[in-house]
């Protein structure tokens, strides 16, 4: 403060803040290799029928378990071998990515926007409202979370959509818990007293004053989840109860893989290697993003 | 005044165990398969079909249903198993002893493991080592317990066959067991082979289950540790002469604990949860497996009984987390 010219003045308000928040965002190397991890599948998934260089569902029982190319016995064109019904491994890895990110999107979104907005309710509003939703979150997460996914299912039928809707019904706690402790603490701020003050209706307070302070949290939240999503349509099509056997997702060609493991271990190695990867990408970018926007951790 | 606090834990566990059992009742009275359907034989008549349902308890209102559900459980008595045929309490007591000796042992590996991390990682505060603690520690968090367990499938299904990879023990070896305490047992009759046995089995899904919790205790108990080391009571110590591993041990972990408690308590119940999918992969007879089975084939006398047995153990690890974390910090130990 020892210079207190206007100009000082001017040039102090600097760059805005969400031009500061992306700058900040791309200097963190972890939301650049997970983020950009993560472009890079969306983008094979959109042009999976561009890229694959075959068609997933072809069977060829003459060229049934193939090795990668490479090894002995393989055929250059299949890159990472066939299965047991001599469909492309790649093929499918690649559409297989497809079901990952639909899950993974549609499912954190959906979770995200039920728990924020039973999180800002109950922080808002306290008391019996508090009480209420709480409890209903105590009890929720009594549940052991694959057990009621796979219970989800087996009710609703299996299909991407029951998927969907199983993880957003059983993890939208995990964004409630956050977002009502963020908006406890935000509502003892300042500003939110002098809104209140100036009488602006409680919606308006949370949808324009809290919310945009909780959403940096939610970010990385919401990459967490869509990692933890990616693993529960793996699971749930590992025990047979995601889309149908013909749509290729990771986890059916994992439990595919299983069988015949001593024998093709190639059809279980890929789905498995894509999942981690895909998994870890997404993680890395909600710590990448968690530590970029969080105002304490910045310098 | 502890007891009052007691009490009131026990008062919440009940309502929270009640919402459970509702709410599973409801969702699986909703199910569009119809157990009765998969079990009669093709040509069945209406009459055999209704004393079917009447015999299983499935007629009636779902309040009704409910009520002869409470009344016969608060009894002690679950109903039979629709696919199994048996008394559900019966295949739960059986099957339960397995599932909990793998998630001690899973717990047992992960706070060994963690810890040991941990402290090496506050050792090595401020060397060339610690990112890399750190960094290697990063990626394991990333790794949940499904992949963990489908790695090591590979690993030691095709790479190195070293290991068994299902089941949880060999049963020409575990005859002459007479609870399904296995281990327990084979310690105090000094049956070591069905011991080493045990161990060779429990080995992959300990360690599936174990490495995700691990990693986590690793990163939690490091940080903690790191800020009881930053304290003057530590300076003091180290002042007087006393080496880096017994101010780690002695003056820090005591203070270190506590957070540390908290998060694994919750992390834990996860790895509970995860024994469900855990068990399906390893083939490991307990009651995550049945479970999954017992979706598949809607059996509702025993999804009801297992998800109830799930609650209960979720239950009783948060009281007992919140117990030990005010046994560790007296600050808290008034609620």
């Amino acid at each position: 403060m020892t210079d207190a010219s206007a100009s000082s003045f001017l040039a102090a308000s600097g760059p805005s803040l969400a031009s500061r928040r992306l700058r900040a965002l791309l200097a963190e190397p972890k939301v650049i290799i997970g983020g950009g991890l993560i472009l890079a599948l969306i983008v094979i998934a959109l042009f999976a029928p561009w890229i694959a260089p075959k068609n997933p569902l072809d069977q060829d029982l003459m060229l049934a378990s193939l090795p990668p190319a490479g090894l002995a016995g393989a055929e250059p064109s299949y890159y990472f071998g066939t299965d047991d019904l001599g469909r492309d491994v790649l093929s499918r890895l690649i559409y297989g990515a497809r079901i990952a990110l639909i899950v993974a999107f549609v499912a954190a979104s959906l979770a995200a926007l039920a728990g924020t907005t039973l999180g800002l309710l109950a922080g808002w509003y306290r008391g019996w409202v508090d009480g209420l939703i709480s409890r209903l979150v105590d009890i929720w997460m009594a549940f052991p979370p694959v057990l009621l996914s796979i219970l989800l299912v087996a009710v609703l039928g299996a299909g991407v959509g029951s998927v969907i809707a199983a993880i957003a019904i059983i993890d939208w706690t995990r964004f409630c818990r956050v977002v009502r402790a963020e908006t406890m603490a935000q509502a003892e701020a300042d500003y939110v007293t002098a809104a209140r003050a100036i009488g602006f209706p409680p919606f308006h307070i949370l949808m324009r004053e809290i919310l945009p302070n909780v959403v940096p949290a939610l970010l990385a939240l919401v990459s967490l989840e869509m990692g933890i999503a990616v693993i529960v349509e793996a699971i749930l099509s590992f025990v047979g109860l995601s889309v149908s056997s013909d749509t290729p997702t990771w986890g059916g060609m994992i439990a595919e893989g299983r069988q015949f493991i001593h024998q093709t271990w190639w059809v279980f190695a890929a789905p498995l290697a894509a999942l981690f990867a895909t998994v870890l990408a997404f993680n890395q970018l909600g710590d990448g993003l968690r530590r970029a926007l969080d105002p304490v951790l910045r310098r | 005044m502890i007891a009052l606090a007691i009490l009131r834990r026990l008062l919440v566990a009940l309502v929270t165990l009640a919402g459970v059992a509702i709410v599973v009742f409801v969702l699986l009275r909703v199910v569009p398969g119809d157990p009765i359907a998969m079990m009669i034989s093709p040509g069945a008549s209406q009459a055999d079909i209704a004393a079917l349902r009447a015999h299983y308890g499935l007629d009636g209102s779902l309040f009704s249903q409910f009520a002869v559900w409470v009344r016969y459980a608060l009894r002690g008595d679950f109903g039979t198993s629709i696919s199994l045929h048996r008394d559900v309490l019966a295949l739960l007591g059986e099957r339960l002893p397995a599932t909990l000796e793998l998630a001690t042992a899973a717990l047992e590996f992960a706070v060994i493991v963690g810890g040991a991390a941990a402290i090496a990682g506050a050792m090595a505060r401020r060397t060339w080592a610690e990112p890399v603690i750190d960094a290697v520690n990063g990626l394991l968090l990333a790794i949940p317990d499904f992949v963990w367990a489908l790695a090591l499938v590979l690993v030691f299904g095709v790479v190195w066959p070293l290991l068994p990879l299902t089941g949880r023990v060999d049963p020409s070896v575990s005859a002459g067991m007479t609870t399904p305490f296995y281990f327990v047992e084979s310690l105090l009759r000094l049956r070591f082979d069905v011991f080493f046995d045990l161990l060779k089995h429990l080995a992959l899904p300990t360690l599936a289950l174990g490495l995700p919790l691990a990693a986590v205790i690793a990163r939690v108990l490091k940080g903690a540790l790191n800020e009881a080391m930053a304290q003057d009571y530590v300076l003091l110590a180290r002042l007087k002469g006393m080496s880096e591993l017994r101010l780690v041990l002695q003056e820090a972990l005591r203070n270190a604990i506590g957070p540390t408690l908290a998060l694994t308590g919750v992390q834990f119940t996860f790895l509970i949860g995860g024994t469900v999918i855990i068990e399906r992969i390893f083939a490991y007879p307990g009651i995550g497996n049945m479970a999954i089975e017992a979706v598949i084939n809607r059996d509702l006398p025993l999804i009801q009984g297992l998800v109830l047995v799930f609650a209960v153990i979720f239950i009783l690890v948060n009281i007992a987390v919140d117990f030990l974390v005010a046994l560790f910090n007296p600050k808290l130990r008034h609620a």
